[in-house]
């Protein structure tokens, strides 16, 4: 059960870190340690037991922390998850009880923009029906021969696959 | 690349400075051409490992992830296993050359490759390069004629009746109506990149060309109707 509510916290981080994430130019990020607030020190008052020096975190073993805390102490990896662009893989800190620390093992090394097809584009878009002009021109764009069967042998082989 | 190549100079230029360039896209084709057996592409395909991979083709393969990443995957060189990056390297390739003949001191020029065009200054003094767009239902026939300067061209397209276009996401889809999408972007290798994306959206690539600031598109549709983008009326060739 404790590695549930710890796989899902992880999860919860994950997202609210992800959220965070402006979808904007691709950037390249950097696998980045989230650390939450709670000092060492409540790691001591939560215990109970041990003298008045106390744990100072992260290295405190489980006979001494954990009978108030809700998961054990310790640091534990979770499993790599599929990101689209990448996998993701943190580990997780438990110190008295509490997570003290996220890395990100595994990170997909660029953000990722989403492409958004903007429907509030839509109004922006004319229409015309196309019409033969006089070739006043010097060059013209448009697909060649060539292009046309490769994209007919391309098509033709991923109609295979 | 397996196929022909086109550059105009007017500026006073000599054959060798044109040959110059022909030299260079002979070598991309020799790296790139995905018929050739003995190309670079062609290697990598049968396993050269990254390490012995050239310069040239490490920047073209990140480009590629980049230009997927930014497209949401619609742009995506992996097909049945194997790698082609001809969607992004036509425009790539003319880039270079034009930054070649930049580099040789010439103003006034246009490259064109496969229907993807730069063109840099002006055609004759008075006279902007005019650019065609062609007909996809008859291929002696220009719809539009477009006057660029500084900037890039590409279409996307394909006049094979009934063809199925292959979307990296939802597969094969014969509701793609979008005959030929054609991009104006800052540069060729940019309309290049964005043109191949856009057309794998199918009729949302338009959409998509207008959210893109710096670049115009022009759609044209099995019903022979063009979708075109709220600025790219600016780059149409007034009658005289």
């Amino acid at each position: 059960m404790k590695k549930f509510i710890v796989a899902v916290a992880i999860f919860g981080v994950f997202v609210v870190y992800s959220l965070g994430i402006r979808h904007q130019n691709p950037v390249i990020g950097k696998p980045t340690s989230l650390a939450t607030n709670n000092p060492p020190a409540a790691a001591t008052t939560s215990s109970g037991a041990g003298s008045g020096t106390g744990n100072t975190g992260a290295t405190s073993t489980s006979s001494s922390s954990s009978t108030t805390g809700k998961y054990k102490d310790g640091t534990y990896t979770g499993s790599v998850a599929d990101a689209f662009y990448g996998n993701v893989q943190v580990s997780v800190t438990i110190s008295g009880g509490k997570i003290t620390d996220v890395k990100f093992l595994q990170y997909p090394n660029t953000h990722q923009t989403s492409v958004i097809i903007n429907q509030q584009a839509m109004p922006y878009l004319q229409q015309e029906a196309i019409q033969a002009q006089s070739s006043n021109v010097q060059v013209i764009s448009g697909a060649t021969f060539t292009s046309q069967a490769f994209q007919q042998s391309l098509q033709a082989a991923l109609a295979q696959a | 690349m397996g196929m022909p190549i086109t550059i105009e100079i007017t500026d006073n230029a000599k054959e060798a400075d044109l040959n110059k360039v022909f030299d260079y896209f002979r070598r991309v084709d020799v790296q790139f051409s995905p018929y050739k057996p003995n190309s670079e592409l062609s290697k990598v395909n049968d396993g050269l490992p990254r390490e012995k991979w050239s310069p040239e083709f490490v920047e073209v393969f990140e480009l590629c992830e980049q230009t997927k990443m930014q497209t949401s995957g619609y742009f995506n060189i992996e097909h049945n296993g194997k790698l082609d990056p001809s969607g992004l390297v036509k425009g790539w390739a003319i880039q270079k050359a034009a930054e070649q003949l930049l580099g040789a001191g010439f103003t006034n020029f246009y490259i064109e490759a496969g229907g993807d065009i730069q063109a840099h200054g002006v055609y004759m003094p008075d006279t902007a390069w005019q650019i065609g767009i062609r007909n996809p239902f008859n291929i002696e026939e220009i719809v539009k004629v477009i006057s660029i300067r500084g900037k890039g061209i590409a279409t996307s397209g394909t006049y094979i009746r009934g063809q199925h276009i292959y979307d990296p996401h939802h597969g094969f889809s014969d509701i793609r109506h979008v005959k030929s999408l054609t991009v104006i972007g800052p540069n060729v290798y940019e309309a290049d990149r964005y043109a191949t994306a856009a057309f794998a959206m199918g009729e949302s690539g338009i959409a998509f060309i207008e959210g893109l600031p710096g670049f115009e598109g022009y759609q044209i549709d099995d019903n022979k109707i063009a979708t075109f983008t709220s600025g790219f009326e600016d780059y149409v060739a007034t009658a005289d």
